[in-house]
């Protein structure tokens, strides 16, 4: 394309899958003008680099990899009149929803949106945010950059790995570097739990015979140009290092994937209220952030575990951006949500008590058999709860029939009486 | 014509230079013995390019004399200069009667008129020393005397109200400070890159990537060994920082310099705007302590450590150090906490005995010493270019100004400074400037390609010119980005681009499966 429209009903900010999802959802509420503005040079976002499979079972019903579902995603949007910005930045959002666009082939740009989609994803913590003593050589990135570098640009991070962080992006990258013969001495995690998909673990270390050190953590970083070796040392029930029984391994590669934080500086810019447990905007039932007419979804509001949760959760904040900018509202809401025991963070943090939501929750430690109570509307067993596995409760209208209050607790609790069916 | 040092504590005698002209010498030192060295002898060659290197060649590049400057790394500034906390002291803290004592006041009101000739990012933010108790007030009155006699100017006492209206976030704990005014903020690294560009505009040779070797006196002149090179020279200005001894003991001058090692620690953006002044602790008498710096950027970083070490590549960081840092930094400010650091990193100052700069002529003719310069360095180095330049033109160099002096080139470009509408101009003549590579720090493909062709030729080359990689993110977004670009420009592949020089690789090539 070389001109965009000034005017849009929907502008949507990232065209990774939550982007494109948010897209349909938009076009499917009614929406004409529909644009997509992303920074790469084709949608996808970091799908395009996630060349391995697992993705789409809930979403399509179909096991796909990474391109391919972006691929498909592309396809729906292809069935539609919509217009897509990319190698684009928006630079700035005012809060009468002006956008402002840049770009090598249209220049700056300013375009007006009815509704905006903020679905700028996030980004990998690095080595700074955790604070490893040592030198700081080469050799030392996230393991999403050494993803992009094998998967896409066909470079290799170096020969002789250690990562840190058992994320699902590390776990990956563990097996995708021992498929180029790279040699993978472990995986060390600070936390006694894994934090990616227990499918990851199976089929990414155990398959490989990659070692995982839990409660283990690099303590040391050395080599003044090349990375050379790092010291890793078990943590105590504190997290404190026992350096005298650290040991060192030679290296010349640590891939760090120790979490991803959502990517909120546009959110910043718009004083959008925002929630410190999740790192991104506070939003309603129907992921509408604090300032009118501009809805959120995907990693933006919360890291997610599976692309198909981000796709479900962008076409509702599509569906709802859509129905914004043509003029029709959905009942405001009017029961907040707030975390009780062991609750992290809660999405969305209202609800509305006259239709069907689906609530993501993130737990903060690891539970056998627990009960999930919803106020004390609803209750539902839950046979083990894990830090690194989101929870999703549906709360139907029923469950809310009774209830007059303003704000509902949800609390996960544990379950000590014999018997009783697991769901 | 002679300058005449105003330098009280620095000695000039014994010092005379060689001849100009065509050197036709053999050099005995050399592999094989023999070798010949035929070539137009060199007025000055200055060894070290960090920013007292820079600052110096920049000086003798105004006059009309052949000047060249020899750097191990690939890039100028990046020892000891780019781990530097970029502070321009007001000119009260260091101790009186010693040489660093004198020249950092005459330094300071240097660097307003350098920023502006070149164009870098120059901010006079102040300073603020604080007293938690009467013995500390009682220092504070000390060296607010000792800065009025050295002539700083604007010092003042402030009660703990002053320093509650003007610098809201420092401890409630505050019983006094001392504001300095003439306090400021720069880049290390830019000013280290604006000056060299100056320096090359105007006729510097400049060598980079290549570590001296040996120095040779042959006949009247000296024989600099760079590698296959030999450059002969009427005059080494030694700059060599950390490795000063190094190259003292190749004309056999013994001056020992050890390094003490600077942790510092980088912040999130989101801590802004906490403190607008410097602000430093109480000093004891050896160290100045750990300040809280509001950078040049915006971002805060909080340090330096002192810690004397005996490897001179000893760049790390370490947990006592960081513990340390976060401690004394929130003992000043308490807003200030450890899980908004994004990046740590440590220097090595060059240390002298007597902790004092080593600036003069030596017994060895032609060969001058601009060595055991730490803190306050940055500050000084450009009152140690004019008292260089006093040096040379006392030892009977021609110093005559140079007619066709090039203006300095215009500041790069930074888009993350521009307003909307200069952006939109910059566009219009070059889209490259809506072409955003580093997301974090707002850089665009323009400003990369500036810095490339001004001369980054590493990754590390292109962030401190740009800062694309220094945001929140560290370069998890724009790594690849700025290799490629790099890649492109200098027409190999991506392999070969390296984070700072030789050894630094980045990634590697995939290995041909059969």
């Amino acid at each position: 394309m070389t001109r965009l429209a000034i005017r849009y009903d929907v502008v949507i900010v990232g065209g990774g899958p939550g982007g494109m999802s948010a897209a349909i959802g938009a076009l499917e509420a009614g929406a004409d003008r529909v644009l997509i503005v992303d920074r790469e040079i084709e949608l996808g976002g970091i799908l395009n680099q996630c060349i391995h499979n697992g993705f789409g079972l809930h979403h399509f019903g179909e096991e796909l990899t990474g391109p391919e579902y972006a691929s498909r995603l592309i396809e729906e949007l292809l069935d539609h009149r919509i217009d897509v910005a990319t190698d684009s930045y928006v630079l700035d959002v005012d809060a009468d929803r002006t956008l402002t666009v840049a770009s090598p082939s249209t220049g700056i740009t300013r375009v007006q949106a009815g509704a905006v989609v903020l679905a700028m994803g996030a980004r990998e913590r690095t080595r700074g945010a955790i604070r490893i003593p040592g030198s700081r050589p080469s050799g030392i990135m996230t393991a999403g950059l050494a993803q992009k570098f094998v998967n896409q640009l066909g470079y290799l991070p170096g020969r002789r790995a250690v990562i840190l962080g058992s994320g699902d992006i590390g776990l990956i990258m563990a097996r995708r570097l021992a498929l180029e013969d790279v040699e993978v001495h472990g995986v060390y995690e600070l936390m006694p739990h894994a934090n990616g998909l227990t499918r990851n673990i199976v089929q990414c270390l155990h398959d490989f015979d990659i070692p995982l050190h839990l409660s283990t953590t690099v303590v040391g970083i050395e080599g003044s140009r090349r990375l050379e070796r790092v010291a890793v040392a078990p943590v105590d029930e504190n997290f404190e290092p026992d350096l005298a029984r650290a040991t060192e391994i030679e290296c010349d590669t640590l891939l760090v994937s120790i979490g991803l934080i959502p990517e909120n500086e546009l959110s910043a810019k718009l004083g959008l209220r925002m929630d410190p447990t999740t790192g991104g905007p506070v939003v309603s039932s129907t992921m509408e952030t604090s300032r009118d007419g501009v809805f959120a979804a995907g990693n933006v509001v919360h890291i997610h575990d599976l692309v198909d949760f981000v796709s479900q959760e962008a076409l509702l904040a599509g569906r709802c951006a859509g129905e914004f900018a043509t003029g029709r509202s959905r009942p405001a809401d009017n029961i907040r949500l707030l975390a009780g025991a062991n609750v992290a963070s809660i999405v969305p943090h209202t609800i509305s008590s006259d239709r069907e939501h689906v609530v993501y929750l993130r737990v903060r430690r690891s539970m056998e058999k627990s009960w999930l109570r919803l106020g004390e509307v609803y209750e539902k067993r839950l046979r083990y709860v894990v830090p690194a596995e989101m929870v999703s409760l549906k709360v139907r209208p029923r469950f809310l029939e009774n209830f007059h209050g303003d704000a509902l607790k949800i609390d996960i609790v544990p379950r000590e009486e014999p018997g009783g069916d697991d769901e | 014509m002679s300058r005449g040092s105003r330098l009280s504590t620095i000695e000039v005698g014994g010092f005379r230079l060689g001849r100009a002209g065509i050197a036709n010498v053999t050099c005995a030192t050399c592999a094989g013995g023999g070798e010949r060295y035929v070539g137009v002898v060199k007025d000055v060659v200055v060894i070290g390019g960090g920013v007292v290197g820079c600052a110096i060649a920049r000086a003798l590049t105004h006059y009309r004399i052949d000047v060249a400057l020899v750097e191990r790394e690939v890039e100028v500034g990046f020892g000891t200069s780019k781990a530097n906390s970029g502070i321009i002291h007001a000119g009260h803290h260091t101790t009186p009667g010693t040489v660093k004592g004198e020249l950092v006041w005459r330094g300071n009101q240097m660097w307003q008129d350098l920023a502006n000739e070149l164009g870098f990012g120059f901010f006079q933010n102040g300073d603020l020393t604080i007293a938690f108790d009467e013995d500390e007030l009682l220092t504070l009155e000390t060296i607010e005397s000792i800065g009025k006699e050295r002539g700083v100017t604007g010092l003042e006492l402030w009660g703990p109200d002053r320093i509650h209206r003007e610098e809201p976030n420092v401890s409630k704990e505050a019983l006094a400070a001392l504001h300095g005014p003439t306090a400021a903020v720069v880049n290390p690294y830019e000013a280290c890159f604006a000056l060299i560009d100056d320096a090359v505009d105007n006729g510097l040779q400049l060598l980079v990537g290549r570590p001296v070797t040996a120095i040779t006196p042959e006949g009247s002149h000296l024989v600099v060994h760079v590698g296959d090179e030999h450059i002969a020279t009427r005059c080494v200005i030694n700059a060599a920082g950390l490795y000063a001894d190094r190259v003292c003991r190749m004309v056999g001058i013994e001056l020992p310099i050890r390094a003490r090692k600077g942790e510092e620690y980088l912040l999130d953006k989101r801590l802004s705007g906490i403190v607008r002044r410097t602000i430093f602790p109480c000093p004891t008498p050896t160290s100045k302590g750990i300040l809280v710096i509001p950078t040049y950027d915006g971002t805060i970083m909080v340090g330096p450590t002192a810690e004397l070490v005996d490897d001179k590549e000893d760049l790390s960081t370490t947990s006592a150090g960081a513990a340390h840092v976060f401690e004394m930094a929130q003992r000043l400010v308490p807003g200030i906490s450890e899980r908004d650091c994004i990046a740590e990193f440590a220097g090595l100052r060059a240390v002298a005995p007597d902790d004092d700069f080593v600036i003069g002529a030596t017994r060895v003719p032609g060969f001058i010493n601009a060595a055991g310069v730490q803190s306050p360095g940055l500050t000084a180095a450009p009152a140690i270019a004019e008292e260089i330049v006093a040096l040379i033109a006392d030892g009977g160099l021609d110093l005559s100004p140079k007619p066709d002096l090039k203006s300095p080139a215009p500041r790069p470009v930074r888009v993350s400074e521009l307003g909307l509408s200069e952006l939109e101009q910059l566009v219009f003549s070059d889209n490259r400037y809506a072409h955003i590579v580093c997301r974090c720090e707002m850089v665009t493909e323009g400003e990369i390609a500036d810095a490339i062709e001004r001369g980054a030729r590493t990754l590390d080359g292109v962030k401190f010119r740009t800062r694309a990689g220094m945001g929140r993110c560290q370069g998890g977004f724009c790594t690849s980005r700025c290799m490629q670009l790099l890649s492109d420009a200098h027409d190999v592949p991506i392999h070969d681009i390296t984070k700072r020089g030789p050894g630094t690789w980045v990634v590697c090539e995939r290995e041909e499966r059969t």
